[in-house]
């Protein structure tokens, strides 16, 4: 009975980050198209709110959950890239829930700087990919500018479709190529 | 020397690189040749005949040069693609017995094969001085076009034919041929995209960058002296402007993206895509690399300009209309007209050199490919079809070959073709990929 017990405390303990890992994207995903603001404020507020009378467990859970958060942003920051359609330097709406967790994470950790890369698919040519490319990794930058990342933080380059991820020559190599990738300075 | 009898011996005292020149005969007045069109699609093959040299003195080692002088001139003559050489063993000539001038030839010997064209010649070798009498007839109008006697050392050998089969080429279509260019292009053979540069034929290739990082879009100056790229050594792509001789280099420090740079034809100027952080637009420098002024300005991407031959205008790629497409500008007016309005990926122009056409490649249900278009827009011709991806055209400097780039055999390499779109063949061959071919002007010999 006992050990039946500890199996389902542990089951809870995985299964409950998970639950509130849904829930906080599902929030996200709502939110995206709409205010960015007021998720960056209440990270950066939050915790230094009545430090003196103790800790309920709801506030326990809520900054776990942003400590989680931000873990994921982090973890996914430069291993998340933002996608693009063929010849279009414009941000589809996964694109903007992407970019608004980014510079979430630029805001929470302002000692950061980033370069985004902006690259392309095979299919075009060369130099207009070039050109292409640097309009992807400036859509992104003005994104994350325009919610609030200072400008000198973010620094831009092109590879148009030197660099690809994927070799493959079929549409979903393609649209892996299609990117603007962050790297952290 | 043989031909010093003659009355109407002209010395012209003409020494290019050491090559020395003497026309056997005044040439026939320029008014009453007709000039042949290879631009033309409905042009057929040019017969030819170049039959075996006359040894004149005659001693072993010109012997020894008489086929492969004439093996030679063949073999240049029908990289072309405008000729077709009629086999020798169809000849009824031997230029031992009959002789090399008109007075001594039986062009009704030539027409009954059907030569439209005949090549004969006379080597002498002195040491190591070598002298070559090379003419060109036309059987069926019984005429001279060409005779020279050109003079140099044995290791002259194949500059003097370039320089003959290039005033053959301009004796017939009116433009001096291609065989005193070359070609610029990009191969990752090292491991990295780099700049090399080859002879009009695809060999002698030698490496010019070393930069061990990604470095394209090659251009050449007018004059040859210069070459121009854009490379990411520094980082973000920035472009080069190479002295060809000294290998020196000075690098543009512009923020923002730089791309495909471009020398004006006519001015120590070159334009280039660069975005200084806006949008990208192609902008004027000197051959210093500082600007001289913004040329497009519209929203969007700008990018890939060609110039015309006269330099008052050029072509780029624009995607102001929501998809990227061939437009002019005229850079005195500030005009703009869109050239292309079929397809909807429109890139990679190259104005024609005798001014009248564009060549550039379409893309059209996945695949990419080479179109020539005239300059108002019309008279869209294909010149590859079911081959893969065939991109970036770039017009020899007589007008009569057309490289590109081809992924049709697997790996991407460079290619050439007739200005009609015939006669498609591998010209380099070499480890890795290779893109971007750019064709340069024509050199001295």
């Amino acid at each position: 009975m006992r050990k039946n017990f500890w199996v389902f405390f542990a089951m809870m303990m995985m299964i409950l980050p998970a639950m509130i890992f849904t829930v906080s994207c599902a929030k996200k995903a709502v939110e995206a198209d709409s205010e960015f603001e007021e998720p960056i404020e209440e990270i950066a507020e939050e915790p230094v709110e009545e430090p003196e009378t103790g800790i309920s467990d709801e506030e326990l859970m809520a900054q776990q959950r942003r400590e989680d958060e931000l873990r994921r942003k982090e973890m996914e920051f430069s291993s998340e890239d933002v996608y693009f359609e063929f010849d279009s330097s414009t941000l589809q709406s996964s694109a903007q829930r992407i970019l608004t967790d980014k510079a979430d994470y630029m805001i929470a950790k302002p000692e950061i700087g980033v370069t985004i890369e902006g690259h392309c698919d095979e299919r075009g040519t060369e130099a207009y990919n070039m050109a292409l490319g640097e309009r992807r990794a400036d859509s992104a930058k003005s994104f994350i500018v325009n919610m609030g990342v200072d400008d000198s933080r973010v620094n831009i380059i092109s590879y148009g479709e030197e660099k690809p991820m994927d070799t493959g020559g079929d549409e979903e190599a393609w649209a892996k190529n299609r990117r603007a990738h962050f790297e952290v300075e | 020397m043989i031909f010093t009898h003659r009355k109407l011996f002209i010395n012209l005292a003409v020494c290019i690189l050491c090559i020395g020149v003497s026309a056997i005969f005044p040439l026939a007045a320029a008014a009453d040749i007709k000039f042949f069109d290879l631009t033309n699609p409905s042009l057929r093959k040019m017969p030819l005949a170049i039959p075996v040299l006359k040894a004149m003195t005659p001693v072993e080692a010109e012997r020894e040069r008489t086929a492969l002088v004439a093996d030679e001139v063949s073999k240049m003559l029908n990289f072309t693609g405008y000729f077709k050489i009629l086999e020798r063993k169809s000849y009824l000539y031997d230029a031992h017995k009959s002789g090399i001038t008109e007075k001594e030839l039986n062009f009704g010997n030539w027409t009954v094969i059907g030569a439209e064209f005949l090549i004969t010649g006379g080597v002498q070798v002195v040491g190591n001085k070598l002298t070559l009498d090379l003419l060109l007839f036309d059987p069926f109008k019984q005429k001279r076009l060409i005779g020279k006697r050109y003079h140099g050392q044995i290791a002259d050998q194949n500059r003097i034919l370039r320089r003959f089969c290039s005033e053959v080429m301009e004796a017939i279509t009116g433009w001096p041929g291609m065989f005193g260019s070359r070609l610029a292009f990009v191969s990752t053979a090292s491991g990295h995209k780099e700049i090399y540069t080859c002879d009009y034929d695809g060999t002698n290739i030698k490496q010019i960058t070393k930069k061990k990082n990604i470095t394209t879009f090659p251009s050449w100056s007018a004059d040859g002296r210069y070459m121009a790229y854009t490379s990411f050594v520094n980082g973000p792509s920035q472009i080069f402007l190479r002295e060809m001789k000294g290998g020196s280099e000075t690098n543009l420090t512009f923020e923002g993206v730089q791309i495909e740079p471009a020398w004006h034809p006519k001015r120590f100027e070159i334009s280039a895509t660069m975005s200084m952080g806006e949008d990208q637009e192609i902008y004027m420098l000197t051959g210093g690399g500082k600007i001289i002024k913004k040329l497009t300005n519209s929203r969007g991407i700008d990018v890939s300009a060609s110039w015309s031959p006269n330099g008052k205008q050029f072509a780029y790629v624009s995607n102001r209309s929501g998809s990227p497409q061939i437009y002019i500008m005229d850079v005195a007016s500030g005009r703009t007209n869109r050239v292309t309005y079929e397809g909807k990926y429109n890139t990679q122009p190259s104005w024609a050199p005798k001014g009248d056409k564009i060549a550039y490649s379409s893309m059209e249900g996945g695949e990419i490919d080479i179109f020539v278009i005239s300059v108002q827009g019309k008279k869209t011709i294909q010149l590859t079809r079911n081959s893969a991806d065939n991109e970036a055209p770039s017009w020899s400097p007589d007008g009569s070959l057309i490289a590109f780039s081809s992924n049709r055999e697997g790996r991407s390499r460079i290619y050439v073709m007739t200005a009609y779109g015939t006669d498609q063949r591998r010209l380099v061959t070499m480890d890795g990929d290779q893109t971007q071919p750019k064709w340069s002007p024509n050199f001295p010999h």
